[in-house]
């Protein structure tokens, strides 16, 4: 294995690839436009929820208890409903995805120091919106009870308001957010994107200009040659793991600098791990490549490799204890989840070697393992 | 396009369409992996994958070991939270979070018991690890409720409020979840991934068919045949429309149906109509592309600029409520967001075609126009 080979090689495909010009350009534009779309919109906040009412009491409780809801940034209030039918038909057609029926005496109950029941409809297409949903509207039922209760005590026994809410609420809650003070999802978000995105692309690119070779035919001239396979893959993928390092770089520029996400961990350990990543990354597609015969095969392999693990199994969108054996398996099988612990670790915790070396252990483990199984994998003497 | 209704036009259309199909089923790996995208990749979607808080870790920071505070710590219980014990110290607690092996700590401070008992109040601390916010919203909003009702119960049993029958002036909420009530994420989950995965066929199949022959110059022998543009172009997408349709058919009843009881409710031939429907819309935007790339590797990173904002921009993954202003605008030219709403309406609504009517109109809309702009470059490229 000669270095002078390995950079002939290397030169080679790199004038390869900037020859295409818009393969090049969209090399460098893909990994960024992602992050710009996702970051904007890859949003999991629920909020603006559209909702309806049907106020069969029409007195000045049910409004107030109406008025809490039209108020709270969560909700987009959509006007009141007549009946229940019509509540049917909105929810039907995505118009309005919770609904509040309030039956009659609803105000009378109340006043009385009875219980007031109230009907609550959720659309539940989308379970984590259903749950967040349930999860607000029970957080405003509890304000408003704990308001009745605290208004019906401090009338009942004349005491001071104030006095009357400390009494209905003896034990209070403060949350504290950590990692993430504000809970902006975005914060949690960017670091992550990173660990999508270069998920995505390398194996994309990678796969292409392997399989190109292979289908143009071109790889003869490669069999032919006095090149060793070990010359050939280095040469090959080595401007592909610097375009997707140059990638995660930019990334983790717009992470910071866009989005004001704040990077707390050791600059020197979070590159080495994107490094790492990358490779990994790139070791797939060369994984891939070996595997089929044509550019749309690459493709399609490439993106269902790629794109499900790193959206639904690298705790992005999901959370990872919540996931069924089945799936934590496969979780624990593949390189997204362990640099998720790294971007997460890196960004907002401000954690380094110490708390996360078992995951560059296995993300080093993959990358060498990848490369391994590509060697083997590529013979120059093909069967066919 | 002159003969396109003559016998002549119609039998070169079948025969460009058996001819695309011989190519496509050639490639042994292509078919291993379409099979596996609409079996085993949907079945993984569907089985694995839940978007909800479940068993979260907590510990207990507990100073105070009144039977009070122990009350309290033993009610954040399964199905929401689980138990992981107790940290002796805030810095242990603070290091089980570091790690990522509890989600929440319980903070109860000393003498909680005993101030409650002499009637004041008292507040106890949740530190929430927020890395992922929908996680930490959830764990925040089911701790605050679990707090609330013992609150509420102590200060009902202190004050008397709940004696004698009354309850006293609050909230009962009867919620009821529609559509899904047992808030299975296999249905959502599962019917997001198929929609995903026809979107990525329907996109790059045509487009890389397409390239293939312009890459191997192939075309040029198209286009000496009395073919039109529409003649080559069209069996293209009615080639890819037939093998997703089947696709979609194995998926549903192979996978989804007989694995995870999903409901069906609506008219599945209007399903069937509509999936047809769309994929020959994203075919013409596949197309389009295949127009503007002159290899496959572009091809590839164009599909990827395609793909990417439909899937995000519809709701497939993301309640599209929250978005910006300017992205749900942008949604509205996504045909994979009407294609949701209608796959969603038919198979878990049951809703027909007096409310999908407008989903199915903007598609096809679409779809002509797209598939138009296509057939335009393309007789401009090769006319």
């Amino acid at each position: 294995m000669t270095l002078q080979r390995i950079i002939a090689l290397a030169w080679k495909e790199w004038r390869e690839i900037v020859r295409d010009r818009l393969f090049f350009a969209l090399a460098f534009i893909v990994p960024s436009m992602l992050m710009l779309l996702f970051g904007f919109g890859l949003t999991l906040d629920v909020e603006n929820l559209p909702f309806a009412v049907v106020d069969h009491d029409r007195s000045a409780a049910s409004r107030d208890y109406t008025y809490r809801f039209i108020s709270s940034r969560y909700f987009d209030f959509k006007g009141q409903a007549s009946d229940e039918r019509q509540l049917d038909a909105l929810l039907a057609d995505n118009r309005i995805r919770l609904a509040l029926v309030i039956p009659p005496r609803f105000g009378e109950r109340l006043a009385r120091g009875e219980a007031a029941p109230v009907q609550v409809l959720i659309d539940g297409t989308f379970p984590m919106r259903a749950q967040t949903t349930q999860g607000y509207v029970a957080a405003i039922n509890s304000a408003v009870s704990l308001d009745n209760m605290a208004g019906a005590l401090s009338a009942g026994r004349g005491i001071p308001l104030a006095e009357a809410r400390a009494r209905v609420q003896p034990v209070k809650l403060e949350v504290r957010y950590l990692y993430n003070q504000s809970v902006k999802s975005i914060w949690s978000l960017a670091p992550k994107l990173i660990m999508l995105i270069m998920m995505l692309s390398p194996p994309f690119l990678t796969a292409l200009g392997v399989v190109r070779e292979k289908e143009s035919g071109s790889i003869f001239n490669i069999y032919a040659s006095t090149v060793s396979p070990g010359e050939f893959l280095i040469g090959k993928l080595a401007p592909y793991v610097a375009i997707s390092f140059t990638n995660g770089l930019i990334l983790w520029a717009l992470a910071v600098g866009l989005y004001g996400t704040p990077f707390k961990g050791d600059p020197a350990f979070f590159a080495l791990a994107l490094l790492l990543y990358v490779v990994c990354t790139t070791g797939l597609g060369l994984v891939i490549s070996m595997l089929v015969q044509t550019q749309v095969a690459a493709m399609i392999v490439a993106s269902i490799v790629s794109i499900i693990p790193a959206v639904l199994y690298s705790g992005m969108l999901l959370p990872l204890s919540s996931l069924a054996p089945g799936a934590s398996a496969i979780a624990h099988a593949l390189p997204p989840m362990y640099f998720t612990n790294i971007v997460v670790g890196s960004f907002l915790k401000g954690v380094g070697w110490q708390a996360l070396w078992a995951d560059m252990l296995v993300l080093g483990a993959y990358a060498t393992g990848l490369f391994g199984l590509g060697y083997l994998l590529f013979s120059k003497r093909p069967a066919s | 396009m002159n003969g396109f209704f003559s016998g002549a036009g119609l039998r070169r259309l079948r025969v460009m369409t058996h001819k695309e199909l011989l190519q496509l089923f050639r490639d042994v790996a292509l078919m291993v992996f379409f099979l596996y995208a609409f079996t085993g990749d949907i079945y993984i979607a569907a089985s694995g994958v839940s978007m909800q808080l479940k068993n979260a870790a907590i510990a207990t920071l507990d100073a105070d070991h009144s039977l009070a505070s122990r009350e309290l710590a033993s009610r954040f219980q399964p199905p929401y939270f689980q138990a992981a014990g107790s940290a002796g110290t805030p810095q242990q607690a603070i290091r089980h979070l570091d790690d990522g092996d509890v989600m929440a700590v319980l903070d109860i401070p000393p003498r909680f018991g005993e101030r409650l008992a002499r009637g004041e109040q008292v507040a106890v601390q949740l530190q929430v690890d927020t890395s992922n916010s929908v996680l930490g919203f959830l764990a925040s909003s089911y701790g605050a409720q679990i707090v609330g009702r013992y609150g509420l119960e102590l200060a009902a049993l202190r004050e008397g409020l709940g004696s004698g029958g009354a309850s006293g002036p609050v909230i009962q909420a009867d919620t009821r979840i529609w559509y899904n009530p047992n808030q299975n994420d296999a249905w959502f989950m599962g019917i997001s991934e198929l929609l995903t995965v026809i979107t990525l066929f329907a996109i790059l199949l045509p487009a890389a068919a397409m390239v293939r022959e312009k890459e191997r110059g192939t075309i040029e022998q198209l286009m000496v045949t009395p073919l039109s543009a529409f003649q080559i172009l069209f069996p293209k997408v009615i080639a890819m429309t037939l093998v997703i349709l089947a696709g979609t058919a194995i998926a549903l009843f192979g996978v989804l149906g007989p694995g995870f009881d999903l409901p069906m409710r609506g008219s599945l031939v209007l399903f069937f109509l509509i999936t047809a429907l769309y994929v020959f819309t994203t075919a013409g935007l596949g197309l389009l592309a295949a127009t503007v790339a002159r290899n496959l590797a572009q091809v590839g990173m164009l599909t990827v600029v395609i793909l990417m904002p439909m899937l995000l921009l519809s709701g497939a993954w993301t309640p599209i409520e929250a978005m910006p202003e300017w992205m749900r605008i942008l949604a509205w030219i996504s045909p994979l967001h009407y294609f949701l709403d209608a796959a969603y309406g038919i198979l878990l609504k049951g809703v027909g075609m007096a409310l999908l009517w407008q989903p199915v109109l903007a598609m096809g809309l679409f779809g002509i126009v797209v598939f138009g702009a296509g057939m335009g470059r393309f007789g401009r490229q090769f006319g």
